[in-house]
């Protein structure tokens, strides 16, 4: 690994990031091995391992059958006994079939035993819409899991933080749960080089603003950014906080914004019921924060639907940054 | 269908179906192919966007085993699932409109390619979930047999689907509760890029009916004679009372699993050894060989599908997009606030 020259400049896409990351943990550390399905020598439905059958051989980066349910509390049992699996999902949809495993067993079993073992397990779950593959392919589930204690979930918006947070994860004792958006695995951006890790837990202020908060998660990040730009023009501050993780919330960023800006938009791709903005807005309603607010809080989420696969309806049905420009002037505008 | 005792060494499908019905499978298969060429086109061409996945050598498994269904039986499919939806009879041009992402679709542009279907014609439809569609199947078997409407449903998945917990628990109640159920395994050697060798413990798919006490067989899945033959008992089997089976019919994909596969899991040589084998070519043969139908007659046939192709695609592309206003419609049988 080059250590030294112009490394500081070096842009990755988001997958080149993970593959990065995973490719340095396996390094250092013998005991960290892959699981999925086609990650061998397929190199993972999204390419994300890539090569690293070549490197690391068939014994370190496993091909499971599809076995989601049995391939997960495999990764579990690994975890629980001296290895650091990492877990792929082909898709996030496909954790459906592995929830048990999950919610019943990685995250409870510490807790069960009296905190005799713990479950060191890392699973990734690529989600989301925008690749026209439909109801079954595309969603945006991360709230499922972060409904369950026990478990820690994060998702990364950036190359770095795709790196970062794995590394964190592959640290942390108990399960994490990383879900990356499929259409951010090309976006390139800056990352560091060599070992480090970004902290979970620790949300990310992307942009200093004083007018209004906007809290986004994954690649409503990026929509949060592209609206604040605009916004800027129109003399409007918006503050862009990247969550990075959802459970455990970084309480006291969101907080600190809200105080300072009085007001609150919660941008992310899930259905918009029931999801990370209703926690937001809750941690909020339920801190001294709330007598801050000059207007209603504003979620913007996916509309109550499955993903359809027509294109336009597609777009339709997630939050696009026309969404956020509307939702930002009304509220800076005092019109909510 | 002809009554008669098979004679010796004719093909069991030849002395099964009549001339008609052997042509208008033959139909179906060019349907098939042409289906499947027409939406890598319109992929290539940009036209649509996700991804598909074809079925290009697997026309006689869809087909041949349909061949002893009505419109009353059922089928589950899988994300290979459009020959599945031609063998059961579906519109070609409202299958395009779907792909399309048309109002005018099967599914009114919501599903798109994989989640094709026409419950009127008995197809449940296809499965984005692979080993989806087990259970669902024996879940339609339970109704067929509690309503007594003496249907008979035909499971459809793929070798990868049979290390799924779902294959398992589907045949282990299909058999407890001796259901009208076939279990057809369309084994193409592999579950996108591994091969059943590397992902499987039993030789064969069809062994692992023993586990669950019903027939299981393994039959060239290219030839539709043999497809037919195995099906056609399976079918009867259920219809007798006489409980589930498991069909294996051993086929290959000629196209990468999916559109982005780089086919690195795979030679040439073997890709183009079963390209040799081509169903549609040994159907025809069949066919001919047995003086069904000439050579023209099969040329005309071809044409045929060649024509309705290009009508469904004119149909499709003319169609109008779902209206975004309408995009929650259907979540719910009646609408219901969030
Ligand atoms: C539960 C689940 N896991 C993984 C996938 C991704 N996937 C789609 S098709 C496929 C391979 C299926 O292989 P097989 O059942 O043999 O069918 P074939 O594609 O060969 O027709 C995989 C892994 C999925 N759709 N659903
Ligand atoms: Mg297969």
């Amino acid at each position: 690994m080059n250590m030294h020259s112009k490394t500081d400049l070096r842009e990755l896409s988001y997958a080149e990031a993970i593959r990065e990351a995973m490719d340095i943990a396996m390094v250092r550390d013998e005991r960290v091995i892959l699981m999925g399905e086609d990650i061998g020598v397929y190199g993972g439905a999204f390419g994300v391992t890539g090569d690293l059958v070549e490197k690391y051989g068939t014994d370190r980066v496993m091909d499971t059958p599809i076995s989601e349910l049995g391939g997960a509390g495999v990764a579990v049992g690994a975890a629980m006994t001296g290895l650091r699996p990492i877990f792929e999902f082909q898709f996030s949809d496909f954790a459906t079939l592995g929830m048990e495993q999950i919610v019943n067993q990685a995250a409870k079993i510490r807790y069960m035993l009296g905190g005799a073992v713990s479950v060191p397990v890392v699973m990734r779950f690529p989600s989301g819409s925008g690749t026209g593959a439909a109801a079954q392919h595309s969603q945006s589930l991360e709230a499922w899991t972060a409904h369950v204690p026990g478990l820690k979930v994060v998702q990364p918006a950036t190359p770095a933080d795709a790196k970062g947070l794995l590394l964190a994860a592959l640290e942390d004792p108990d399960p994490v749960m990383i879900y990356e958006h499929k259409i951010l695995y090309k976006m390139k951006g800056h990352v560091p080089d060599g070992y480090y890790t970004t902290p979970i837990g620790k949300a990310a202020v992307m942009r200093e603003g004083k007018d209004l908060t906007i809290v986004a998660t994954s690649i409503m990040v990026h929509k949060a950014l592209d609206a604040a730009e605009t916004l800027a023009a129109e003399g409007i501050e918006a503050e862009v906080i990247d969550l990075r993780t959802i459970r455990p919330m970084d309480r006291d960023t969101v907080l600190a914004s809200v105080r300072k800006t009085g007001r609150l938009v919660c941008v992310y791709e899930a259905v918009k019921t029931l999801g990370v903005g209703a926690e937001v807005s809750a941690m909020v309603a339920e801190s001294d924060a709330f007598d801050y607010l000059d207007a209603p809080i504003v979620r913007l989420g996916g509309a109550e639907c499955p993903i359809p696969y027509n294109p336009e309806l597609e777009k339709a049905v997630v939050p696009q940054v026309p969404d956020i420009l509307e939702a930002a002037r009304n509220l800076a505008r005092g019109r909510v | 269908m002809r009554d008669t005792v098979i004679p010796n060494n004719v093909p069991y499908a030849i002395s099964r179906y009549s001339a008609e019905e052997l042509k208008e499978a033959l139909k179906k298969m060019y349907l098939i192919r042409k289906f499947e060429e027409g939406a890598e086109d319109s992929y290539m061409r940009g036209l649509i966007h996700g991804t598909m996945h074809l079925s290009i050598g697997q026309e006689a498994s869809a087909v041949g085993s349909c061949m002893s269904l009505s419109d009353e039986d059922k089928i589950t499919s899988t994300h290979r699932g459009h020959g599945h939806c031609v063998a059961k009879g579906a519109d070609l041009s409202r299958m395009f409109a779907e792909f399309f992402g048309k109002e005018s679709g099967y599914c009114k542009g919501r599903g798109g390619s994989m989640h094709i279907a026409d419950p009127s014609k008995g197809n449940l439809g296809a499965n984005g979930i692979v080993g989806g569609g087990l259970p669902i199947a024996v879940g339609a078997a339970l109704s067929a047999k509690r309503l007594g409407t003496g249907a008979v449903t035909i499971c459809f998945f793929g070798d990868g689907a049979n290390n799924e917990g779902a294959f398992h628990e589907a045949l282990n109640m299909a058999k407890v509760w001796n259901l009208p159920v076939v279990f057809v395994c369309e084994n193409n050697k592999y579950g996108m890029s591994t091969s059943t060798e590397r992902s499987t413990a039993v030789k064969n798919i069809a062994d692992r009916a023993v586990a669950y006490a019903m027939p299981g067989v393994t039959v060239d899945g290219n030839d539709f004679s043999a497809v037919t033959e195995a099906v056609d008992a399976a079918v009867e089997r259920a219809r007798n009372g006489e409980g589930p089976s498991l069909v294996e019919n051993v086929t290959y994909r000629w196209r990468g699993h999916s559109k982005s596969d780089r086919n690195r899991y795979r030679t040439k040589e073997e890709i183009a050894e079963w390209q040799s084998r081509d169903p549609i070519a040994a159907m025809a043969k069949l066919l001919v060989d047995h003086k069904i139908a000439t050579e023209d007659e099969v040329a005309g046939i071809e044409a045929d599908a060649t024509r309705i192709i290009e009508e469904a695609i004119a149909f499709a592309t003319e169609g109008d997009n779902p209206k975004i206003e309408e995009v929650t419609r259907d979540v719910y049988t009646e609408e219901t606030a969030s």
